[in-house]
Order: C-alpha cells, then sequence, then structure tokens
C-alpha cells in the first residue's frame, strides 16, 4: 500500500481473527493492530486529529509550543507529528514510566518535564495545567478533553471495524483518555446501535492512587457513560496473563495494557457462550510489547512480573 | 454473608488502617450501611444523595457497579467489592 506521507499512514489497520483464543465458532475474538500505526500505537490517531484540528482552528502555526501531560504513548506520537510540522513539544510525565517511553519522546525531539509518581497521569495533569498557565502562548492540546481525540475514532476506528467486520457484536477497548471509547461508541450507537461497547480500565498499584482527597479525583472531561456497556477493572496480574497468552497462542506481541483489554474479551466471549449467543468481539491491540520490556513484565513467573508492575503505570 | 470491600489508601483512615474489611448485605447500598455501623462516617464519603460520589468508582466482582444497578447492584456471599478513587489515564 501506497501513502504520500508517513502521517498519510496512520490508521486503516489491519483486523486479524483470533482463532485459537477465540472459545467457540461461533463466539469469535478479533484483533484490531493499532501497533501497525507509524510509531507503535493507537495514539497516532489522537494526536494526528488534534494536532490537524489545532490548526484548521487558527491555534498552532510555524514554531509553537505544544504542551501535553501524557503517560507515553499520546507524548510519542505527538512528537513524531510535531517533528514533521515543525512545532516543539513538551511533555509532562509521570516519572514512574517505562524508561523506554522516555527514550523513544527524546529520539522524536520532545522535551520532557517529570511530574511525581504519586497520583499517575493526574499529577501530570496537574503540573502541566501550571505550565499552561504561566506560558500563556503555549498550546495545550489535553487529550482528556478534546473532542479531537474521540472524532479520530468516530472517522477512523470504528468504520474501519464495521467495514472489515459487519457482523461486530462488541467493541472492546482500553480506558484511559476515553476518547477511543467514546469515539467508537459513538460511532456505533448511530451506525449499528446493538454493538455493545465494552471498556477495560487497569488497575493499578496504590501508590498511584495516592491522592490527597477525594476531590482530586480525576474524570477526563471527554467520558460519557452513556456511550458504554460495561467496564471492568483489570489488575496487572490478569493483564500480565492474557498478554503472555495472547503472544504463546496467537503469536501477537503486545504491550500489557492490551492484555486488561484481551481479559475483558475473553470474560465477554464467556458470557456470549453461557447465554448461547453467538458473537463477533472487536479488540483493541494497542501497541506492541517493545516499550514494556525493562518493566519484566515478559520474563519470569507472573508473581514476580505482578511485583515488579507495583508502582508503574503500565497501561 | 460476607463480602469482602477493598479500601482504598485514602480512606483507610475510617478503618482503622485497614486495607480490607467484611461488611454484609445483599445489595451494595447495604454493605455500604453495614460499613457505616462499624466505621463511622464512611458511608458520607462514598455516597452523596443516594449515588455514588463522582470521583468514587466501586467495583463488585471487578465490574464497575455503575454499569450494573449502581447502589443497588446486588452482591452475594465471596463477592469482591473494590473502592476506587476516579484517576486519569492515556
Amino acid at each position: 500500500m501506497r501513502y504520500d506521507s508517513l502521517l498519510d499512514s496512520v490508521g486503516n489497520t489491519p483486523l486479524v481473527g483470533l482463532p485459537r483464543l477465540s472459545p467457540s465458532p461461533n463466539v469469535r475474538l478479533w484483533a484490531k493492530l493499532e501497533d501497525r500505526n507509524p510509531t507503535g500505537s493507537i495514539k497516532d490517531r489522537a494526536a494526528l486529529w488534534m494536532l490537524v484540528d489545532a490548526e484548521k482552528q487558527g491555534r498552532l502555526h510555524q514554531g509553537c509550543t505544544i504542551l501535553e501531560p501524557t503517560s507515553g504513548n499520546t507524548g510519542i506520537s505527538l512528537a513524531m507529528v510535531a517533528k514533521l510540522r515543525g512545532y516543539r513539544l513538551v511533555c509532562v510525565m509521570p516519572e514512574n514510566t517505562s524508561s523506554e517511553r522516555r527514550q523513544l519522546l527524546q529520539m522524536w525531539g520532545a522535551e520532557i518535564v517529570s511530574s511525581p509518581a504519586a497520583g499517575g497521569s493526574n499529577e501530570a495533569v496537574r503540573v502541566a495545567k501550571g505550565i499552561a498557565a504561566e506560558h500563556p502562548d503555549w498550546v495545550m492540546l489535553y487529550q482528556y478533553g478534546n473532542p479531537a481525540n474521540a472524532a479520530a475514532h468516530y472517522e477512523g476506528t470504528g468504520p474501519e471495524l464495521l467495514a472489515d467486520l459487519p457482523s461486530i457484536t462488541h467493541f472492546v477497548a482500553g480506558l484511559g483518555t476515553t476518547g477511543t471509547l467514546m469515539g467508537a461508541g459513538r460511532f456505533f450507537r448511530e451506525h449499528k446501535p446493538e454493538v455493545r461497547i465494552v471498556a477495560a480500565e487497569p488497575r493499578y498499584g496504590e501508590l498511584v492512587y495516592g491522592l490527597r482527597n477525594l476531590d482530586e479525583g480525576f474524570v477526563p472531561e471527554l467520558y460519557d457513560e452513556t456511550l458504554i456497556d460495561a467496564r471492568f477493572s483489570v489488575g496487572p496480574r490478569d493483564a500480565v496473563r492474557r498478554t503472555r497468552q495472547l503472544l504463546e497462542e496467537e503469536g501477537i506481541f503486545a504491550g500489557i495494557s492490551t492484555g486488561a483489554i484481551l481479559h475483558a474479551a475473553l470474560g465477554q466471549a464467556a458470557r456470549c457462550v453461557e447465554a448461547r449467543q453467538s458473537a463477533d468481539i472487536a479488540l483493541v491491540v494497542c501497541d506492541g510489547g517493545w516499550k514494556y520490556l525493562s518493566t519484566g513484565a515478559y520474563e519470569g513467573t507472573i508473581d514476580e512480573a505482578e511485583d515488579r508492575l507495583e508502582g508503574q503505570l503500565w497501561a | 454473608m460476607a463480602v469482602e470491600v477493598r479500601i482504598p489508601t485514602i480512606l483507610r483512615s475510617y478503618t482503622d488502617g485497614a486495607k480490607t474489611v467484611e461488611g454484609g448485605g445483599t445489595t451494595l447500598a447495604e454493605v455500604i450501611d453495614d460499613l457505616e455501623t462499624r466505621h463511622a462516617g464512611i458511608k458520607e464519603r462514598l455516597v452523596e444523595s443516594g449515588d455514588l460520589r463522582r470521583f468514587i468508582n466501586v467495583y463488585v466482582n471487578d465490574e464497575d457497579v455503575r454499569f450494573l444497578g449502581g447502589v443497588e447492584t446486588p452482591v452475594k456471599d465471596g463477592d469482591t467489592v473494590v473502592v476506587l478513587p476516579a484517576v486519569a489515564g492515556g
């Protein structure tokens, strides 16, 4: 397939069947391989859409500085797009994220401001908002509240899935900024409302939930719970176990958040089998496992991997 | 009838530092009322005007109760209830 430039090649990712993990001939799992995007994650879609949208609105001009709170993938995607479009990027990233993510960000030319590990991405958002106030000329695209993040999936991910899998019954994706689920969810509500939208939310160690008080909790502005039908919390143990199972049985080397999504998808599949319903369940492979090798998730026992992930932002 | 309830760090001042406590009841609301009898004040931190507070997420066997039955979600012996503050991802 030929494209005029790297940016033109974002999206249109393959959908592959998972014949060994599918529980029966009538209940099938399908994986949307978002690791095939230019920087290796689903976030290329949101980054490109948010940046192009900001250009159209006249918020960005040559040499502008873009600021974004991110635990990794969004920053890496934005760094690539910003480099090609001629912008400077500053990312605010929690210090408990993998070293590969930092290295990749720097390779694509982003500058990194670290935020405290305690509080995870909530802290990164808080720190970024503070920096934005000090630099009114910098542009924060703000993935948690930017409708262009969801639009990337309303216009891209959703229609691609329906075209490749017209019989789709369930869509399972990770819940972070909520962009994927909100965009694809709205698309299916409008075009095939019987599709059930299932969210898999990573459950981290206690450090990440170390808020000073409950009023400091965070729900992304994009989030609309009417676009979701079920939401599962998946801990590191199940996420690692499923990540390894995906490699073992289907040959797909995915990141840890994909394991969490697969866990929710398999739970959904088991319910369909029990209810004797046929199902075509599409799930998102958010990224490959490369960036998480140093976390130790892929070696030793599950217990060891779980211990190593304690306190890390693994999704 | 006992349900295991996992308490986030931020609410452990109500449970004498305990990470998990036991609660009884047939719905989440009953379990919370039961907790309140031994851990006074915790209910007000979880529930506001009969609904879960905005920045509180509660999961029964890993499923978010907002998509089950909210505070009226049925629970049974052996279920695990996890309480977590809402945090950002991405």
